[in-house]
């Protein structure tokens, strides 16, 4: 009974009341025009910023969660070695955004890659788990290496650096619209890559393992490694997201490794709905917005939020962006 | 094509399988038979990898494929579909059939969408959407097929990997006779126009006397006889196996 009603939700969800397009060019002009619309809403361009950061790392983790159908608790490790990777990079290596990005990206990329080779093999609870455990571990070495990390009062004393291209510097020293620009170009390019990956043949095969990995396996898909690859990839992205989030805030701190981040990764995901390609971002919107509105009228805010999700996850199974489009078909 | 050579399979104490043989030649359509839990199902599972027998060896082609991993039998040539449905529910009929195209076309590891390569996959699950019959509903989720339209798409992804050999277990389970009849002209269309060489598990005697060339009968694990539909409407033995195992 209740799959033959999620299938008929599917069925409508995979029939938008819109073409896709009109869908892309609504979200990419929300987006160009956010440090302008924002501010008339109360918010402010760093608030805009947060969104794109969360929102490339809970992308991120949908390729795994929402496409490949595997349960990460523990993404927030991967934003965190990138944040701190970053951080690092400004701090005692180079100047350089550029190479702080990159530093970033490869330390939680390959860190995940490491890792997953190591889970690739268990399912379910005991994959959530180990991430989980694994996580925590660079949690706490953040937090206790203090001399280095700044333990946790996190670690400070650096700063993004304008860019050169050849004679010209692209200047995001300040805050402010230009520095909005440039994660969102960031931002365009990770999100198109995505995009273009979970159209892919690889992509079509992680989607049959979240499907039936038993039928996947007997169309000689190698489902261990896929999953490997799109643990790995996802956390490659999510830490470049974690980069972008130590540039933000000129500033990296435990918290960003702490599994409670990872939980609140996945709510953005299951929030907007893990099954779209753009519900994570739509998740991390209203996650960042909620949290911003609510954490300045009470400390209590996560129950808020927390409420919140329940009342998506009991009237919106399929998440904000799976029922707009059911409302379409019916 | 197929060899297995004395095949066992036993589960700790059970014996599923006990010393079974049997020989496929190409082109040929091979029923196999047997009352429930006579170990029909866990002989396919020998041939096509899901795992390796306890004793005995098979034969494919020519090559030796008793401990290889199911994946690689699919490349060999070996599709197969399950008792149980098994399909990609949330996607569909052509996606479904497009997945196992991409797959056998060894895309893997594309990660980007390329031209030439979908054209190549696109084509693959088109034919083998005509093939089977389901183009009219390639568009439409296989979840929400009926039962009968979800058991041709398995048959169909089986397809689009481009095998040689078809291993069908139970492909008419659960259907009504509308839905048998269609079905069994199917497989008949396969082997006959096709030049599949199809072994298929079969609880129907009439879809199996209307279709196989031969029929293999296993009963508590054991090979009871092999032969034509002739010499098998005649045996005793098997005669008796079906009403000791229905009484
Ligand atoms: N993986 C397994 N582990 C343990 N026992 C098994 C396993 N698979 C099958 N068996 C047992 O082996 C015996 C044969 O089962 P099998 O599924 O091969 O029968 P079958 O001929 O396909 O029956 P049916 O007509 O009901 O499909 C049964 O007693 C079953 O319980
Ligand atoms: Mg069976």
């Amino acid at each position: 009974m209740s799959t033959d009603v999620t299938i008929a939700a599917v069925a409508a969800a995979r029939r938008p009341a819109v073409p896709r397009w009109v869908t892309l060019v609504v979200i990419w002009a929300l987006l160009i025009a956010a440090p302008y619309w924002l501010p008339l809403l109360g918010g402010y361009t760093a608030l805009a910023g947060r969104v794109l950061v969360f929102g490339l790392a809970a992308m991120g983790l949908n390729l795994l969660l929402g496409f490949t159908g595997v349960l990460s608790f523990g993404h927030a490790a991967y934003f965190g070695l990138g944040a701190y990777g970053a951080g690092l990079t400004l701090r005692y290596l180079v100047h350089s955004t550029p190479l702080a990005m990159l530093a970033g990206t490869l330390l939680g990329g390959l860190a995940g890659t490491l890792f997953g080779l190591l889970i690739v093999r268990r399912r379910g609870v005991y994959f959530a788990m180990c991430t989980i455990a694994f996580g925590q571990l660079w949690y706490y070495l953040a937090y206790s290496w203090n001399d280095f990390t700044g333990g946790f009062d996190g670690l400070r004393d650096f700063h993004r650096e304008p860019i050169g291209f050849g004679p010209l510097t692209l200047d995001i020293s300040e805050g402010g619209t230009r520095f909005y620009f440039f994660l969102l170009a960031i931002f365009a390019v990770a999100v198109t890559l995505l995009g273009l990956l979970v159209r892919s043949p690889f992509g079509h095969t992680l989607r049959a393992i979240r499907e039936n990995e038993r039928r996947a396996r007997f169309l000689a898909i190698p489902v261990e490694r896929q999953i490997w690859l799109s643990f790995s990839i996802s956390c490659f992205f999510t830490a470049l997201a974690g980069t972008l989030y130590a540039l933000l805030n000129n500033f990296a701190d435990p918290l960003a490794l702490h599994y409670s981040l990872s939980g609140y990764f996945v709510v953005m995901c299951v929030m907007g709905g893990m099954r779209t390609f753009w519900g994570p971002l739509l998740g991390a919107t209203v996650f960042v917005m909620l949290q911003d509105y609510i954490s300045s009228m009470t400390v209590n805010w996560m129950s808020f939020v927390g409420t919140i999700f329940v009342l998506v996850v009991l009237f919106f199974p399929r998440g904000l962006l799976g029922l707009r489009r059911q409302r379409g078909e019916t | 094509m197929l060899e297995v050579r004395n095949v066992t399979k036993r589960f700790g104490n059970l014996v599923a399988v006990n010393d079974v043989s049997m020989s496929v030649k190409p082109g040929e359509l091979r029923a196999i038979i047997g009352p429930n839990g006579a170990g029909k199902t866990t002989f396919f599972n020998m041939i096509s990898g899901y795992f390796p027998p306890t004793k005995g060896s098979i034969v494919f082609d020519g090559k030796d494929v008793t401990q290889l991993p199911a994946h690689q039998r699919v490349g060999l040539g070996m599709g197969r579909t399950f008792q149980i449905t098994e399909i990609f529910p949330e996607l569909t009929v052509r996606e479904n059939l497009l997945t196992a195209a991409e797959v056998a076309a060894g895309q893997t590891l594309q990660m980007v969408p390329s031209r030439a390569a979908a054209k190549l996959a696109n084509d693959v699950a088109a034919e083998m959407m005509a093939l089977v019959g389901l183009t009219a509903k390639a568009e439409r989720l296989v979840g929400e097929l009926a039962h009968g339209d979800q058991r041709t798409t398995e048959i169909g992804m089986a397809l689009a990997q481009l095998p040689r050999l078809l291993l069908l277990d139970e492909p008419t389970a659960g259907m009504g006779d509308q839905e048998t009849y269609e079905i069994t002209a199917l497989i008949r269309r396969l082997h006959r126009e096709s030049k599949y060489t199809i072994v298929l598990i079969e609880h129907d005697m009439r879809v199996v006397f209307h279709l196989a060339d031969h029929i293999t009968v296993l009963d508590q694990g054991k090979l009871l006889i092999e032969g034509t539909p002739k010499e098998i409407a005649a045996s005793e033995a098997v005669q008796a196996a079906y009403l000791g195992g229905a009484g």
